[in-house]
C-alpha cells in the first residue's frame, strides 16, 4: 500500500454540550477511494469538514500531507488549496461566470497567470462535458451542469485529495449519473477521494473502503466487498437493508 | 320592481350610452369642482349646503359608477377601469386626487412662474403678487459659491467641470477606460479639488475654509464623506462579524455610539470640543473636522447596510472560497462583498442620500452650504420675507441632486441583475 495522506487520530468534536464525533480514527492511503456513509446527523459532513478545516475539532490529530492541523496551524490555506471540495448545494459563486468560478482561485490563491488558468479550466471543463458552458452564469445552468462545474472548480486547484459532501442528493435522479460518471473518470485517474454519499452503486463501482458512521462514530469500516456482503454489525445490516 | 332597475346596472350592451351618461356626470363633477373654486360661482347653489359641497364628488362617483363596465372590449376603458376605478372605494380615491391636483396645480403654477418675477435687482422689482425669483437670481453666485473671492471663483468653476467631463466621458468610454476614470475620480479628484480650492501653491491665492460655502460646500462634503464613509463602513461591517472579541466588541461600541448621538451633538462637538483635546499649537481645519465627523457617523449607517448584505449570503460561500484556499481577505474581496453589496445597493443609495441632505446641519458650527446661504440671505435687511422662495430653491437642487442619484443606483441595480 501506498503513502497514508490522511491520519485521524481519536478525533473529537463538540457543537456546545453536542458531541458529533466520538474517537474517530481514520487512515487514507494516497489514490485510495473511501465512501463514508450512516443515516442522517450521524456526523459525516462534519467529519470531512474536518480534512480541510472548515470545522474545527477539540481533541485527537487531524493530519494532511504531513500538516497537523490545529489552532496553531500557519497557512491553512495552503492545506486547503491542496484539499478539494464539492458541496451538496454546489455553492458556485453566482456573480461570476463558470469560466471565472473555475479560474478565481488558481489566479488569486496559486498565482497563475490568467492565460494558463483559463486553458486549465476549459480543460477541466471538457472533462465534465460542458465546456460549452464556460460564458454563462451558475443561475443559468442545471443542478446536474452546477454540480459538475462545481467539480471543475475544485480540480483547477489540482488538489491532491478530493473531499465529496453528498454530491448528488439535491440533484434530480435523471442528473446523478452525470455527475457520478464524472466521479468515476477522476477516480479512475488515480485521484484520492473521501465521498460522503448514499449511491451505493457508485460505492461498490469505486470504493476501496466503506466506512459506516451512527451518532458520531465509526461504526463499521471494510473492504467494499466485505462490506455489502459480510457487514459485521448489526447497525450496519439494518442501514443496508434500508437504503439498498 | 328591482328587476326593472336592472337598466341602471351598467353592462355592456348599452356600452355607448352608459359612457355617454358616465362621461357628462364626470363632466358634470368636474365643472362644478372648478367653478366652484376658480369662479366663485357655485352651480349648485339651489341646494343645501353641505350637499353642494359634496357634488362634485356625488357627480363624478355616479359617473365613475356608470362607466365601470368589466371586460367592455375597450381597451383604454378596460385599463382605466382595472387601474383607477375597480371598485366605489377606489373610483373615491381617484376623483379626490383628480380634485387635489385640479385645485392644487394652478395654484403652484401661478405662484411659480405666471405671478412670479425673475429679473431685477432688488426687492422692489417684485411687483407681482407670486414668487419673487429676483431674490434667487440676486444671490445667485453666493448660494452657489458662498463667500468665496468673486474674482477666484473660476476655480470652483473648473475643479467642478472637470468632475463633470469626467464623469460625462465616463459613460461613454469601455470598462478598461472606465476602471482608470473611477480610479481618477476616487483617489486623484479629490485632491485636485482641495488644492484648487484652498490654494496656497501653484501660485494660487490661499482662501480659508470659513469662505467656502454654498452648492459647491454641499458637494465637497458630500463627496469626501461618500468617498470615506463607505470603506470605513465596511471596515466596521466585517469588524462586527469578527471572530476576534477585541474586533469585534470595539466595532460594535464605534457603530452604537455614532448611531446613537444626535448628527448636530457630532457636528457640535467636531468643532468645539474636538480641538480640547488636540495638543497646543496643532490645528486642524474645521472643515476637515466637519468632513471626518460626517463620514464616521455615515459609517456607522453603512456599515448596518453592508452587515445585512452579508448575513444575507448563504454559508456556502463562505465553505467555497475557504475550500479553494482564499485568505479572509481574498475570499471577502473575490467572492462576498461583490455579491452582498449587490444586494444592498438600495442600502447604499439610501445612505447617501440622507448623507447629502444632512449637510446643511453644518450651518451650526458656522459653515454655510446652500441652505445656510439661504438662510443668511434671508435675514439680509434688504432681503427680509423670501424665505419661501429660497427654501423652494434649496428643496427643488436638492431634490435634482438625489434624483439623479437615486436613478443611478436603480441603473446600477439593473445591471448587476443580469448577472444572476
Ligand atoms: N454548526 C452546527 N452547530 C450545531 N450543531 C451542528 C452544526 N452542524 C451540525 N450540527 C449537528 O451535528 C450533527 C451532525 O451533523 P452532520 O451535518 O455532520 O450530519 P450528517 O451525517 O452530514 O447528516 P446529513 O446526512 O443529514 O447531511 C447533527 O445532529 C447536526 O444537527
Ligand atoms: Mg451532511
Amino acid at each position: 500500500m501506498s503513502e497514508t495522506i490522511i491520519q485521524m487520530k481519536e478525533v473529537n468534536k463538540w457543537f456546545g454540550d453536542f458531541q458529533v464525533l466520538k474517537d474517530i480514527n481514520l487512515n487514507v492511503a494516497e489514490k485510495q477511494k473511501i465512501v463514508v456513509c450512516g443515516p442522517s446527523g450521524s456526523g459525516k459532513s462534519t467529519l470531512i469538514r474536518c480534512i480541510n478545516r472548515l470545522e474545527e475539532h477539540q481533541k485527537g490529530q487531524i493530519i494532511v500531507d504531513g500538516n497537523e492541523l490545529s489552532d496553531k496551524t500557519k497557512d491553512i490555506e495552503k492545506i486547503r488549496a491542496e484539499v478539494g471540495m464539492v458541496f451538496q448545494q454546489f455553492n458556485l459563486f453566482p456573480h461570476l461566470s463558470i469560466l471565472d468560478n473555475c479560474t478565481l482561485a488558481p489566479i488569486w490563491v496559486k498565482k497563475t497567470p490568467k492565460k494558463q488558468a483559463e486553458e486549465l479550466a476549459m480543460k477541466q471543463l471538457e472533462q465534465v462535458q460542458i465546456a460549452d458552458q464556460a460564458m454563462k452564469y451558475p443561475g443559468q445552468l442545471s443542478g446536474g451542469q452546477q454540480q459538475r462545474a462545481a467539480l471543475a472548480r475544485a480540480l483547477c486547484m489540482e488538489p491532491k485529495i478530493m473531499l465529496f459532501d453528498e454530491p448528488t442528493s439535491a440533484l434530480d435522479p435523471e442528473m446523478i449519473k452525470e455527475v457520478l460518471d464524472a466521479m468515476v473518470n477522476l477516480a479512475k485517474a488515480g485521484m484520492t477521494m473521501i465521498v460522503v454519499t448514499h449511491e451505493m452503486g457508485f460505492a461498490k463501482e469505486v470504493a476501496d473502503e466503506v466506512v459506516f458512521m451512527d451518532e458520531g462514530m465509526i461504526v463499521e469500516k471494510a473492504k467494499t466487498k466485505e462490506f455489502f456482503d459480510n457487514p459485521k454489525s448489526e447497525r450496519t445490516k439494518l442501514f443496508l437493508s434500508q437504503i439498498l | 320592481m328591482i328587476d326593472k332597475l336592472t337598466f341602471l346596472r351598467p353592462s355592456k350592451e348599452r356600452l355607448n350610452l352608459f359612457i355617454f351618461f358616465g362621461a357628462l356626470f364626470f363632466g358634470i363633477g368636474i365643472y362644478d369642482l372648478i367653478s366652484n373654486s376658480f369662479f366663485s360661482e357655485n352651480i349648485t347653489s339651489f341646494l343645501p349646503e353641505i350637499l353642494s359641497f359634496f357634488t362634485p364628488l356625488i357627480f363624478g362617483f355616479v359617473g365613475l359608477h356608470l362607466i365601470r363596465i368589466e371586460y367592455s372590449g375597450n381597451k383604454i376603458l378596460d385599463s382605466l377601469n382595472k387601474n383607477i376605478n375597480s371598485n366605489w372605494f377606489n373610483s373615491i380615491l381617484t376623483l379626490l386626487l383628480i380634485f387635489l391636483l385640479i385645485i392644487g396645480i394652478p395654484v403652484i403654477l401661478n405662484w411659480a412662474f405666471f405671478d412670479a418675477n425673475f429679473f431685477g435687482t432688488s426687492k422692489e422689482d417684485c411687483t407681482n403678487s407670486g414668487a419673487c425669483w429676483v431674490f434667487i437670481n440676486v444671490w445667485f453666485e453666493r448660494l452657489i459659491y458662498g463667500l468665496y473671492p468673486n474674482d477666484q471663483i473660476w476655480r470652483v468653476n473648473v475643479a467642478f467641470i472637470i468632475l463633470i467631463l469626467t464623469v460625462g466621458v465616463a459613460f461613454f468610454v469601455n470598462q478598461k477606460i472606465k476602471k482608470y476614470i473611477i480610479i481618477f475620480l476616487l483617489f486623484v479628484f479629490p485632491f485636485i479639488l482641495i488644492s484648487l480650492l484652498s490654494g496656497g501653491s501653484f501660485g494660487l491665492e490661499k482662501i480659508a475654509t470659513n469662505e467656502w460655502g454654498g452648492l459647491s460646500l454641499t458637494f465637497i462634503i458630500s463627496i469626501f464623506a461618500i468617498i470615506f464613509c463607505f470603506p470605513v463602513g465596511m471596515f466596521l461591517a466585517l469588524g462586527r462579524r469578527s471572530s476576534f472579541p477585541v474586533i469585534r466588541y470595539s466595532s460594535i461600541g464605534f457603530i452604537e455610539f455614532w448611531r446613537g448621538v444626535p448628527l448636530i451633538t457630532v457636528l457640535f462637538m467636531a468643532s468645539v470640543m474636538f480641538p480640547m483635546f488636540l495638543p497646543d499649537g496643532t490645528f486642524l481645519d474645521k472643515l476637515i473636522r466637519v468632513i471626518i465627523a460626517i463620514t464616521l457617523f455615515e459609517a456607522a449607517y453603512m456599515a448596518e447596510v453592508i452587515r445585512g448584505g452579508l448575513q444575507a449570503l448563504p454559508r456556502g460561500q463562505y465553505d467555497a472560497g475557504k475550500s479553494l484556499g482564499m485568505s479572509y481577505w481574498k475570499l471577502h474581496l473575490l467572492v462576498i462583498l461583490p455579491q452582498a453589496l449587490k444586494l444592498i445597493i438600495p442600502g447604499i443609495a439610501n445612505t447617501f442620500l440622507a448623507l447629502v441632505k444632512d449637510t446643511p446641519l453644518i450651518l451650526v458650527v458656522g459653515l454655510l452650504e446652500l441652505v445656510g446661504m439661504i438662510d443668511m440671505a434671508k435675514t439680509n435687511p434688504k432681503w427680509l420675507g423670501f424665505a419661501a422662495e429660497g427654501y423652494v430653491f434649496a428643496g427643488l437642487v436638492f431634490w435634482i441632486i438625489c434624483y439623479a442619484m437615486s436613478r443611478y443606483s436603480i441603473s446600477l441595480e439593473k445591471k448587476y441583475k443580469t448577472d444572476r
